[in-house]
């Protein structure tokens, strides 16, 4: 019984700025959720007010069908990982690890077979007796999640913990976190701002901006399916592409119109869903993935059109190839042998299958 | 879904006061853990404050009421105005000149290579270390008439002896002396602090740009060490302005109540004569001074915390 | 530790010797010729008292040859104050207080500079402000009316009363340094501790104060120190010999008692100086930490 509820939860601060603007999200048992989102938009301060450093200002929330609002940190059996790690400086890895449960008064034999275990599961036991000053950022970083582990509490709670490793360290530390999770099978709460850490460690993404959810969802989904423009922009690196578009209704079929004239039919699987949008100024999402150098055309709904490439950025395993269409920027990726030069006109076909069109009012995904 | 709704309202009745209770306690918590500091302040420092106001309003045997009449007997004594004077003029020559003479050992400290430094800034700053009345007393000792060894060695260079604590203008830059001696090796390791705080990539782009010495010096170091050196030096006026110590021991106000700054002269009165209305009255006389350096004391201050924050 | 600082240190010198080496070795000579300079006259009078405490009353009064030197040196100043019963007292009375002082301040200021750097209330900010200025205002404004409060509770001439006075001296700046070294505290370290489920009085011991232990160490170094030379205070309040501390006691007691005693003086400033700097000597670090901490924190 470890679920969490939150209910229309509000938090104001002193002045009136809403940093949460009322929120729902249920959250399962075991189950692995990834609040991401840019700074500021509120997810660590969701995090905080379940974990009870923040007060909630409205709405509640439950963790295992009790309502916390008014309940001690202590006291809602939640562990936190912290940016920063928090290791008590003065103390060896052991005791920052034995901490929470000599506060609570185990006896010393469970406090040792814990964290014992928790050593092990982590691959730290050589690592017990050392203080904090003596490990390296992995090291720490794993102490930290061995603190939160031999607590066996309800929920775990990780706060950017991987922003302070390096690139290679933090790639490393992902697996281990999901390695983690899968043993240990606690509900845990993890917020990122880094969208390839949410999409590789969630059984769930929420995604926030300025306050509230924007879309919640399992990382496909949100990758392919995403429901307004913000998280069609935040979810994928690079991001999607948004081209201003004109959508006009010609001879029985859609079409969308591009800038320099280029015009694409709509599917028809989409026609109905798009139909409401004819005669309007929309903005065209595609992915660059999705726009690339001319292949295979035997497939259905694929737009060829020439575009002459700006930049050229080999990446190895792809290129990325960057232009402008009348002020918005439009990335491409192509295979690495394509031959392509900046101002050297080429032709790209974009997979339509894949095409978004998004109202650029409500930033809505039709 | 009923039964569910029922457990959380319980848990939340219950919950209400357990969060309650805690955010108070905070509160009464930390009333309660600065108690000590707030009697210290209110008791030894807040009501001596008011009371001195007080007393020094009173007549000689303390039984009378007679307003501001201590100030205006003290204002018409010569001495009174004798003791203005010597207080402004210890204070603001000794802190020249400890700011001065701390700043350039900073800087020799500074140049020099930093596994000499530990044992050079260890060994200048033994005159901090030493209590200042017992040091004075050396200082006393090597001051005196007859046996002076400061005067022994002026004597081999042949310089002729000075009466140091006989002829008041002797008296009063012996008292300087003193005061610097003890006193400038604080700036210095002020100033050291600030120094080494100064990241060395502002020297390396300074000299890039072509930047001399003492640019280095105009440009880098004192803007970066501005704060520092001023807080220092204000600190510095109050301590010295209200010194006590080296007077008392090496002088005593003498030759004829010449070095007398406030701290003695209140002494003096207030204590030694039995006058304590006008000895209050003498220490509040300090107080207005002091405020004006405390003001830009704390000027400084939170308009440095402003420009780290 | 220092070791391995000055080798990191060296590459960077001797790059900037090799780059600019006329200039910098000019440079280092100016530098150790003030150095050695001041270091004589800041180590002169320490010297010379030291070089008066080894001579006999003789050859203290003798006009007659280099009063920098030693003939016949001597310990027999040393031998008489330390069976002079009075300085002992004076040692003891200083002893006493000085602990207790160091103890009241440490409580004090450890609670009050927790409260202030963690725990927002109503008045805090204005409360640190006040620490601040209190630690501003020189003893010697206020003797005069804490003489009229001390002599109201019967205290003067008492080494009780300077235990009540001195935290006037020592709490302020101890508060002061003792907010910047807990401020200096990740505040993700008091939250992990209140998610572990400490409560304040644990959070306090076991992990504020471990933590912050250099910032103890310098502010108990300051209290020492303080309470050990304070002047003002017991030469106003404490006139009776049995009661005085040491610095009023040498300077009172020891200077009126024989017009000619300057050897024994001597030993007896020098000997009264000891405990402050052999603290200096040993925990230097802290010591300069604890100076610079008052300007550099806040």
């Amino acid at each position: 019984m470890a679920q969490v509820s939150i209910r229309k939860v509000v938090k104001a601060y002193d002045g009136g700025v809403q940093a949460v603007k009322g929120i729902d999200l249920e959250i399962a048992d075991h189950e692995f959720v990834v609040l991401v989102g840019p700074s500021g938009c509120g997810k660590s301060t969701t995090l905080r007010m379940i974990a009870g450093l923040e007060e909630i200002t409205g709405g509640e929330i439950a963790i295992g069908g009790t309502v916390v609002n008014d309940i001690p940190p202590r006291d809602r059996d939640i562990a936190m990982v912290f940016q920063n790690y928090a290791l008590y400086p003065h103390m060896s890895v052991y005791e920052n690890m034995a901490f929470g449960l000599t506060l609570r008064k185990f006896p010393k034999e469970e406090i040792r077979k814990r964290v014992e275990n928790a050593a092990r599961i982590l691959d730290i036991t050589p690592l017990l007796d050392r203080k904090p000053k003596a490990l390296s950022g992995g090291q720490r970083q794993r102490v930290a999640m061995g603190r939160a582990i031999v607590r066996d509490p309800k929920v775990f709670l990780f706060d950017e913990p991987l922003s302070n490793l390096d690139a290679k360290l933090r790639v490393q530390m992902r697996t281990e976190i999901k390695k983690v999770h899968q043993t240990v099978k606690t509900t845990t709460v993890y917020v990122t701002h880094d969208q390839v850490e949410a999409m590789t460690l969630a059984d769930r993404v929420v995604v926030m901006n300025h306050g509230i959810i924007e879309q919640v969802g399992p990382p496909q989904e949100l990758y392919h399916h995403p429901k307004t423009r913000f998280v069609a922009g935040f979810i994928g690196s690079p991001a999607m592409n948004f081209i201003p578009a004109r959508v006009e209704n010609g001879s029985g079929a859609l079409r969308v119109t591009l800038p320099n004239n280029i015009t694409v039919p709509v599917p028809e699987s989409r026609t109905a869903r798009y139909q409401g949008a004819a005669g309007r100024d929309m903005l065209f999402g595609i992915r660059p993935e999705h726009l690339t150098e001319v292949k295979n055309l035997d497939r259905d709904n694929i737009a060829v059109f020439e575009l002459t490439p700006e930049v050229i950025e080999p990446m190895g395993m792809e290129t990325l190839v960057h232009l402008w269409l009348q002020g918005a920027e439009v990335c491409c990726r192509i295979d690495p042998t394509t031959p392509a030069e900046p101002g050297r006109p080429m032709q790209f076909a974009a997979d339509l299958n894949h095409m978004h069109l998004i109202d650029p009012e409500s930033g809505k995904v039709l | 879904m009923s039964a569910s709704g029922a457990a959380m309202t319980a848990g939340r009745t219950e919950g209400v006061t357990s969060l309650q209770r805690f955010t108070r306690r905070r509160s009464t918590i930390a009333f309660l853990m600065t108690l000590p500091l707030i009697a210290v302040i209110g008791g030894l420092v807040v009501y001596p404050a008011g009371y001195a106001m007080y007393l020094s309003t009173l007549n000689r045997r303390m039984t009378e009421f007679i307003g501001l009449e201590q100030f205006a007997i003290l204002l018409d004594t010569d001495t009174f105005w004798m003791v203005i004077a010597q207080s402004c003029i210890f204070a603001i020559s000794a802190v020249f000149l400890k700011a001065a003479i701390g700043f350039w050992l900073a800087h020799m400290l500074h140049d020099i290579p930093a596994k000499g430094q530990r044992k050079w800034r260890g060994m200048l700053l033994v005159p901090w270390v030493i209590p200042p009345a017992l040091s004075t007393l050396g200082w006393w000792w090597m001051f005196d008439p007859s046996y002076s060894s400061i005067n022994y060695l002026l004597n081999v260079f042949a310089v002729p002896s000075v009466p140091w604590l006989g002829e008041p203008w002797w008296a009063r830059t012996s008292v300087i002396i003193v005061n610097v001696w003890y006193g400038a090796p604080f700036f210095m390791i002020m100033y050291l602090a600030a120094l080494k705080s100064v990241p060395e990539q502002l020297y390396e782009a300074a000299a890039i740009d072509g930047a001399t010495g003492f640019q280095r010096l105009r440009y880098v170091t004192l803007p970066m060490m501005r704060n520092i050196i001023s807080i220092t030096i204000l600190f510095s006026l109050i301590v010295t302005f209200a010194n006590y110590d080296i007077v008392r021991v090496l002088t005593n106000g003498g030759p004829r109540d010449l070095t007398h700054v406030f701290a003695t002269y209140a002494f003096q009165v207030g204590i030694l004569s039995g006058n304590v209305p006008r000895g209050a009255a003498v220490s509040l006389f300090m107080f207005p001074l002091l405020a004006i350096f405390a003001y830009f004391v704390l000027r400084g201050v939170t308009r440095r915390n402003k420009e780290e924050s | 530790m220092s070791t391995s600082g000055a080798t990191r240190d060296l590459p960077g010198i001797y790059a900037k010797a090799g780059s600019l080496s006329s200039e910098r070795r000019w440079a280092l000579w100016v530098a150790y010729i003030s150095l050695i300079f001041s270091a004589i006259i800041f180590l002169a009078p320490p010297v010379y008292m030291f070089i008066t405490s080894l001579k006999t009353s003789a050859e203290v009064a003798n006009l007659q040859g280099n009063p920098w030197l030693v003939r016949n040196p001597t310990l027999e100043n040393y031998t008489a104050i330390l069976t002079n019963p009075t300085f002992l007292t004076f040692f003891w009375n200083s002893a006493k207080i000085t602990v207790m002082v160091v103890a009241i301040t440490m409580v004090i200021s450890t609670l009050a500079a927790f409260a202030l750097a963690r725990m927002r209330f109503w008045g805090s900010q204005a409360l640190a402000t006040g620490v601040f200025l209190t630690y501003l205002i020189p003893e010697t404004l206020l003797f005069i009316p804490l003489y009229q409060i001390v002599g109201g509770l019967g205290l003067l001439n008492s080494s009780w009363g300077l235990v009540v006075v001195y935290p006037t001296l020592t709490v302020p700046f101890c508060t002061w340094i003792m907010i910047g070294y807990f401020a200096s505290i990740p505040k993700e370290l008091d939250e992990a501790a209140l998610i572990d489920g400490a409560s304040w009085s644990q959070m306090l011991l076991k992990i504020f104060i471990p933590v912050a232990m250099p910032g103890i160490i310098a502010a108990t170094i300051f209290a020492f120190t303080v309470s050990w030379a304070a002047f003002v205070y017991p030469t106003a309040f404490v006139t009776t010999p049995d009661e005085m501390p040491l610095t009023i006691g040498v300077v009172s007691q020891l200077v009126r008692a024989d017009t000619f005693a300057w050897g024994q003086i001597m030993a007896g400033a020098l000997l009264a100086a000891l405990p402050p700097v052999i603290v200096y000597a040993f925990l230097m670090d802290y010591y300069i930490a604890g100076l610079t901490a008052g300007a550099t924190k806040g």
